[in-house]
């Protein structure tokens, strides 16, 4: 749709897919329409790592949920209670391990907060294989009673989250060392932020890597652009999707470490906030599309700190603006899904 | 036959249903004299207003196929409404009146605006993009504190007659006394009743029947000729409309309105377990799902309340029975529901003749 098609073709050899290289730009614009706004370089600096740092975790929760919808057309309303969970872990694991948490050695607070993440993954990644069987799969291709067995998925599950650890809101505080912030030049910048930023980036990479150079990924892509020609060539995609799902649960329970730690404390309703939050990503990247879905996350952050600083009010109301902007201009959203 | 005629000549068709609805009719009616006390009177009250809230919803949702999540935001949009005609304009008839125009007026037009932007995609969409825009309204009415009174919302006068100072006769009548609270109710009683019928009017209407079809195949009903896109926006105004009387009721009765009375989105929960549990696309199954969430909100928790004491010291078992974890309970009947009686309790009674 959006790559026109070469009206002549040598033979024998198929038209390259062409990058669509205007969304790109609009990282880079948007930063660089605030620098003048800002009045100061340290400011803007400090700023575009924050919302770096915020796009990242975004991205890393809404991803795997652009790629379910992609593949099978499923969007799980739910997705909020992975990210509460991964949090609350998080609490648990950190919480009995005080000691390394509170030593001002960043090996040793990486140590403490590597088997939370790793724990709040498997454990995320586990009731999302459970989730996927019990919630989704008797009601696949009927949209109307998807969303609402997967609210209701989410209504449960953070009762349940209620049930296990209290209704109230619990103290996340961030490793000894994550704290404070380092100076580049005059701009203060938090390093936990950079860490998430490096983070962020990993699973990135890490995701562009399976989904452009394995075969799985391969077959993840292909089935997004068109899932009965990959069933029709022999591939279970059922399998694969299934798949897909749980590593979405798990990334979702990591970014709910990592918005935990961000915000530092967290609450049973924290999934149900953060999901509006991703949906105007997903809307905003194209439903399906993973490039889409990293740029629209890191439009969304850097807006929400930009705006933040400028106008407190308008920063409120930014994500709904960005997402009526887009659609817009593009209203499939940035990339748009074939077949969607 | 006249009931006939006042029922749009749909009927519950189940003897049992009939019994039920025939029941809490009945209760409503008489539930001044028949349960004593402040809390059962805003019980009753409640009732009557998720009826009308959740019958609106069920146009929508049961009746057309969309899943919208800005429904409590025109909810919202009638309580402040009202809410907020009777601050700036004092206790008077005419205020009510003004603030329920301009909350109509309001509500119509973003339920067009959001319908004709989004309504031609998919339902998944309409949910996502329904769900962003809900929650940036909510935070833009707590946001406006010099009018909405932000999070602490707004507590007003409602005109002479329906504050609780006034009296109608000295003596009490059966026992209760004629006030200003007995007059408030049976006003939302009869306006509730009203609502009920004009919306059952409306899906048994030829209209309501394209609605039907659409949900049942927008493909087929576009072939046919109908245009969907403006069946299901007009729909989509239609229940936002209904939606925004239901809030000024709610204003009038509670004399109060703020954020988490009216637009929270735990409300939004609310309804649509209300919905789907008493039976999508019966319109009888509002009255029902209505009737049997309010008195599960309002008892049940002293029922879990009863067990939970009576669990004390084992391992969480005490917790899950914690009055406080009632929703739970419904969340889980939710899910039900969607898998084994998709049409709900209505359904499930006409099922079994």
């Amino acid at each position: 749709m959006s790559s026109p098609v070469a009206t002549t073709l040598a033979l024998g050899a198929l038209p390259a897919v062409r990058l669509d290289r205007l969304p790109l730009l609009l990282l880079p614009a948007l930063a660089l329409i605030a620098l003048p706004l800002m009045g100061s370089f340290s400011t803007w600096v400090t700023l575009t790592v924050a919302g770096l740092a915020m796009g990242m975790i975004i991205f890393i929760i809404a991803s795997g949920l652009t790629l379910v919808f992609g593949l099978m057309d499923v969007l799980n309303f739910g997705h909020g209670v992975f990210i509460a969970l991964g949090a609350f872990l998080a609490t648990t694991v950190l919480g009995s391990m005080a000691d390394w948490t509170a030593s001002e050695n960043l090996l040793i607070n990486l140590l403490a907060v590597l088997p939370a993440m790793l724990v709040a993954m498997a454990v995320a990644g586990g009731v999302g294989f459970a989730f996927e069987r019990v919630i989704i799969r008797p009601v696949y291709g009927q949209h109307l009673k998807q969303i609402m067995i997967t609210m209701g998925g989410m209504i449960v599950g953070e009762e349940l989250i209620k049930v296990v650890w209290g209704p109230q809101t619990i103290p996340l505080p961030l490793p000894a060392a994550f704290r404070g912030s380092l100076l580049l030049g005059e701009a203060a910048v938090e390093k936990y932020r950079l860490i998430a930023v490096v983070i962020g980036l990993g699973v990135f990479a890490a995701m562009f890597w399976a989904l452009s150079r394995t075969k799985v990924g391969l077959l993840i892509r292909a089935g997004v652009q068109d899932r009965e020609m990959v069933e029709s060539l022999g591939y279970r995609i059922r399998k694969l999707f299934v798949g897909v799902f749980v590593a979405g649960s798990s990334l979702a329970g990591l970014g709910g470490v990592m918005w935990g730690l961000y915000q530092q404390n967290v609450t049973p309703q924290m999934g149900s906030q953060v999901t509006v939050l991703i949906f105007i990503v997903i809307i905003i990247g194209g439903l399906g599309s993973v490039g889409g879905c990293f740029i629209g996350a890191l439009l969304v952050g850097l807006l929400a700190n930009y705006t933040g600083f400028l106008a407190p009010k308008v920063a409120l109301f930014s994500n709904i603006l960005l997402m009526v902007l887009i659609l817009l201009w593009r209203p499939q959203g940035i990339y748009p899904v074939a077949n969607r | 036959m006249m009931l006939d005629r006042v029922l749009s000549g749909d009927l519950p068709r189940n003897r049992m249903l009939t019994a039920v609805l025939i029941a809490i009719v009945v209760g409503l009616a008489l539930a001044p004299f028949v349960f004593p006390g402040a809390k059962a009177l805003n019980v009753a009250a409640k009732i009557c207003i998720f009826i009308v809230l959740v019958a609106s919803f069920d146009l929508l949702l049961g009746y057309t196929g969309i899943v919208s999540f800005a429904h409590t935001m025109f909810f919202g949009i009638g309580a402040y409404g009202v809410a907020i005609a009777l601050t700036r304009l004092g206790p008077s008839w005419a205020a009510v009146g003004a603030g329920i125009a301009a909350a109509l007026a309001l509500s119509f037009g973003l339920s067009l605006v959001i319908g004709l932007f989004s309504l031609r995609v998919k339902a998944i969409f309409y949910a996502m993009i329904t769900l962003a825009v809900a929650s940036a309204f909510q935070t833009f009415a707590s946001q406006l504190s010099e009018i909405t009174g932000g999070e602490d919302g707004l507590n007003f006068k409602v005109p002479e007659m329906l504050s609780p100072g006034f009296s109608l006769a000295q003596q009490p009548f059966l026992g209760v006394s004629l006030d200003g609270k007995l007059i408030s109710y049976y006003l939302l009683f009869a306006i509730t009743v009203v609502l009920f019928l004009v919306m059952l009017r409306i899906v048994n209407s030829p209209f309501g029947r394209v609605l039907q079809a659409i949900r049942e195949n927008d493909f087929r009903a576009e072939a046919l000729g109908y245009r969907t896109v403006v069946y299901r926006t007009f729909s989509n105004v239609l229940s936002a409309g209904f939606a925004t009387l239901a809030g000024a009721l709610l204003a009038l009765w509670l004399r109060y309105n703020g954020p988490d009375t009216s637009l929270s989105f735990d409300i939004m929960i609310d309804i649509l377990l209300m919905v789907v549990i008493g039976g999508m696309g019966t319109m009888y199954g509002a009255v029902i799902g209505a009737t049997l969430f309010v008195i599960a909100q309002n008892y049940l928790q002293d029922l879990m309340k009863f067990a939970s004491d009576a669990a004390a010291g084992m391992p969480l078992l005490p917790n899950l029975v914690h009055p406080d974890r009632w929703l739970l309970w419904l969340g889980i009947l939710f899910v039900l529901s969607v898998y084994h009686f998709p049409a709900g309790i209505v359904g499930r009674l006409r099922g079994k003749k």
